[in-house]
């Protein structure tokens, strides 16, 4: 580590964020160097933690000036090892731009900072707006509602209103040049952030983009209302083949919020079934057990004794079930080792039923349970399946087992057509082997007008 | 314990950071973690460093001291963790704390914290004779044999002139109540509490077995603590070095008094308090109820509550030490001036305390946040004591 007056980019750093809030020290760099993900720890320079968006211009403007690479990261929960850096420089955590800065009831979306949190938003939302909700992760409440929109991420009503990508209304974003640019309805001078209107939808620059194209500061999200009423019901079959049937039937009644399918081999219990839930919202008890009956009647009426209905989940299900963020970290204990990660693979739904037998097979050649987590989206139109591995982060041979199976599925993923969500970067390579050649092309060409250092997020969205 | 004790438990944490939360995410609630914000800083970020360090993936140093010595063992991440581990998160601080301390690499106030605990019996370097002097005036006995109850007073009790009157008025209460008890004063030695949570094991059991000692010597049975911080070590860590003694907390030897009828509270006080919970007493003894149930005994009080209370209580930031050793540092977003505002956000006219680390450290919050004249620091037996004045009660 050079010493403080012969660094100057430390220095440089310092004088932008503050003393307290840079660091070049053996423990951050660490930390920030690894993730709870079996990815390996990679090199990190620096770590900077920038308060407001002119901070983070100048931080852009000087790494570029340096040409030192920069990662922008959330709570680094993506299990992907997305923010640690592939080629060294400067992590930049988001979270101290922290603030919810409107909320609009009557236009339903909130103004936030990049670095909030979502439980900080859930918090907020119950306490200053109850009629209102965002679309809530199975993460963490710790993990960023940003980052879960940049990496098009998932969560309780996405089956009725998409990803959390279709739910940003506009984003304000610093280039890698250090301008400042608002897409959306904020790109007008009025600067208001109601929607994404019809202009050029220059958002999808930094959607899925994984940090390559700029860091996003302020995010407009849709809310949605929250109907007083919330409950379950639960359908469970043994039979992988007539998922996509049920679930179409549950769609197709327009009465569910939410739909998800969870496959299990812990406890012993759930060792072969498939359990659908559906989320019921509602104003009225009338109200609810109106939806609840329709939905009673898809397993009476078409299914009969191939799939039970419970009106009720038995044991502590419900609960589990109910809670939001629901607690998908527990699994990281199933290993006894602190550790997860897993495939998310969004796929037509007619895939499913060979996703999940094969997708047992793979875990079972690895010594792994197989735990399935799976969302419903936008009606129906396709779902995100992913296949969870916990491993022992104390034990090499568990990590490396979880890593092969890991890749294994995202293979598999692949062979059947479905796109990998947020893949890491050996899952990123094997896309672009097998993207439209055109289609990379254009987005190298894109990537190189923004940022012509190439000091984003770089070793991402790349070949070798 | 020993670190070594817990290889098969520290892994497990999966960084998911339930742990900086209070109970319905509305802010942060670990108290260095909200200053700081570097992950570092942050409950899982302290288990995976600690952890390297086991490994020798990072070398002891001092920036990594001044991490584990920001912890304030508020016990906010035992109390919000969802894994079966929770319990441990705290124990396993304490022991990368111990592991510094072996390895010589504790920032110079923690070093001269144990320096003066050894050479002189508290963190002040206060002569030992000294230590009973408050208690002349206040007319508070020493202890003799057959007393039912000790009166620990502890260090910040014993030297430190506002938290001399919280154990004042409680020596006033007790005296009133006609309880048979009596203070050690200049035999009294430090509990050990923090030095432990400091991470010097050697030291706290040579403080707890001289206590132990003594107190046998003496013939106490029942011992009624000022601060919840040796309330903890003598509740919970004596009987593990032979010191089997009945103990209590001040508010809830009150509490009794005051159902028992042996304490009665003519007065009326038509005020408005908040109450602070110390860790020590809340999270990490689950006592909530008896300080409340104190100050409604007092007819007229109007007792609010602060956004977080309870299990979800926001640390004064002097636990682990800090109030000597100011690790976590002051500034705007210090937990002591933090949870002043929330206090005064309540609109009471009182913020009550049960704890002297607490007392000292909220009175430099108001003092930072010029809250001092708005809003009056009391603790809870100042404010009953002050009831039984106001109503002209001679004491």
């Amino acid at each position: 580590m050079p010493k403080e007056g012969e660094d100057s980019l430390y220095t440089g750093l310092k004088d932008i964020v503050g003393e307290g809030f840079v660091s070049r020290e053996p423990e951050e760099l660490y930390i920030y160097s690894r993730d709870s993900s079996a990815n390996p720890p990679r090199r990190v320079d620096y770590v900077v933690m920038p308060s407001s968006v002119e901070e983070v211009q100048a931080v852009v403007r000087l790494a570029s000036t340096r040409g030192i690479p920069l990662v922008p990261m959330g709570a680094a929960l993506n299990l992907e090892g997305l923010t640690i850096p592939l080629k060294g420089g400067i992590v930049v955590d988001m979270r101290r731009m922290d603030r919810i800065i409107e909320v609009s009831e009557m236009d339903r979306y909130a103004l936030i900072e990049a670095g909030v949190s979502q439980g900080k938003l859930i918090s907020y939302l119950s306490e200053n707006h109850p009629t209102l909700q965002h679309s809530v992760p199975d993460a963490p409440p710790s993990a960023t509602v940003a980052g879960s929109c940049l990496i098009c991420g998932y969560g309780h009503l996405s089956t009725n209103y998409g990803t959390h990508a279709e739910m940003v209304n506009a984003l304000e974003v610093v280039l890698p040049s250090g301008e400042l640019l608002r897409t959306g309805s904020a790109m007008l001078p009025t600067s208001l952030w109601f929607g994404r209107g019809s202009l050029p939808d220059l958002t999808g620059l930094f959607l899925g983009w994984l940090g390559t194209t700029g860091i996003v500061t302020k995010l407009s999200i849709r809310l949605y209302p929250r109907p007083p009423i919330r409950d379950m019901v639960i359908y469970m079959m043994q039979d992988c083949s007539i998922v996509p049937d049920v679930v179409y039937r549950i769609t197709h009644t327009e009465m569910a919020e939410d739909v998800s399918i969870v496959g299990q081999e812990r406890p012993e219990w759930m060792k072969g079934y498939q359990i659908i839930a559906a989320y019921v919202s509602a104003h009225t008890r009338e109200e609810l057990a109106l939806k609840k009956k329709y939905l009673k009647r898809i397993s009476e009426k078409d299914f009969k004794a191939r799939v039970s209905f419970m009106e009720e989940a038995p044991g502590d299900l419900k609960e589990q079930f109910m809670e939001l963020p629901f607690f998908a970290t527990k699994v990281a204990d199933w290993k006894k080792g602190g550790g997860f990660e897993y495939v998310g693979a969004i796929m037509p739904i007619d895939k499913l039923p060979e996703a999940w037998e094969k997708g047992i097979e793979i875990a079972h050649r690895y010594n792994m349970l197989y735990s399935y987590a799976i969302r419903v989206v936008e009606g129906g139109h396709h779902v995100l399946f992913t296949y969870s591995y916990p491993f022992n982060r104390a034990d090499e041979t568990c990590m490396q087992s979880a890593l092969a199976a890991l890749r294994e599925t995202q293979k598999l993923s692949l062979d059947l057509g479905a796109i990998p969500w947020k893949p890491e970067v050996d899952g990123q390579k094997e896309i672009i082997k097998r993207m439209d050649k055109g289609t990379f092309r254009l987005m190298q060409r894109v990537r190189n007008l923004l940022d012509p250092k190439g000091i984003m997020n770089p070793g991402n969205w790349e070949v070798d | 314990m020993a670190l070594d004790d817990f290889k098969d438990i520290i892994h497990r944490c999966f960084r998911c950071g339930y742990c900086k939360f209070t109970s319905n995410y509305s802010d942060f609630n670990c108290p260095p973690y909200n200053k700081f914000r570097l992950e570092t800083f942050s409950p899982g970020g302290r288990m995976w460093l600690i952890r390297a360090m086991m490994l020798e993936d990072i070398e002891p140093s001092q920036h990594l001291a001044d991490i584990l010595y920001t912890c304030t063992m508020c016990a906010n991440c035992v109390e919000e963790c969802r894994f079966k581990f929770h319990d441990n998160i705290v124990d396993i601080i304490m022991e990368g704390k111990a592991s510094l301390v072996e390895a010589g690499v504790v920032p110079p106030s923690v070093r001269d914290f144990f320096k003066n605990i050894y050479t002189n019996g508290n963190p002040w370097k206060e002569p030992q004779k000294k230590r009973g002097d408050w208690a002349r005036d206040a007319g508070i006995p020493p202890y003799k044999k057959g007393d039912e109850y000790l009166f620990y007073v502890g260090c910040i009790g014993s030297y430190d002139q506002r938290v001399q009157k919280m154990a004042g008025a409680f020596g006033q209460l007790l005296l009133r109540s006609g309880i048979s008890f009596g203070i050690l004063g200049e035999e009294e030695y430090c509990d050990g509490n923090e030095v432990l949570m400091m991470g010097e094991e050697g030291l706290f059991e040579y403080l707890a077995l001289k206590n132990i000692e003594l107190f046998k010597e003496k013939g106490v049975k029942k011992i009624v603590t000022l601060s919840p911080h040796a309330y903890n070590a003598m509740l919970n860590k004596y009987p593990g070095l032979g010191g089997d003694f009945e103990v209590v907390h001040y508010t809830e030897l009150l509490k009794e008094l005051i159902t028992s009828g042996r304490l009665k509270i003519p007065g009326t006080r038509k005020i408005k308090v908040t109450y602070h919970d110390p860790c020590f007493l809340g999270r990490w003894n689950s006592i909530y109820d008896e300080p409340r149930e104190v100050l409604d005994s007092v007819h007229g009080i109007e007792l609010v509550e602060m956004k977080r209370n309870r299990e979800n209580a926001f640390c004064c930031g002097g636990g682990g030490g800090n109030f000597y050793t100011d690790i976590i540092g002051g500034g705007e977003q210090s937990p002591s001036r933090i949870r002043s505002r929330e206090a005064a956000e309540t609109g009471a006219d009182i913020i009550s305390v049960a704890c002297p680390t607490c007392m000292t450290m909220i009175e430099d919050g108001l003092k930072g946040e010029d809250l001092d004249h708005k809003i009056k620091l009391m603790d809870i037996s100042e404010i009953v004591l002050s009831a039984i004045i106001d109503a002209g009660e001679s004491i």
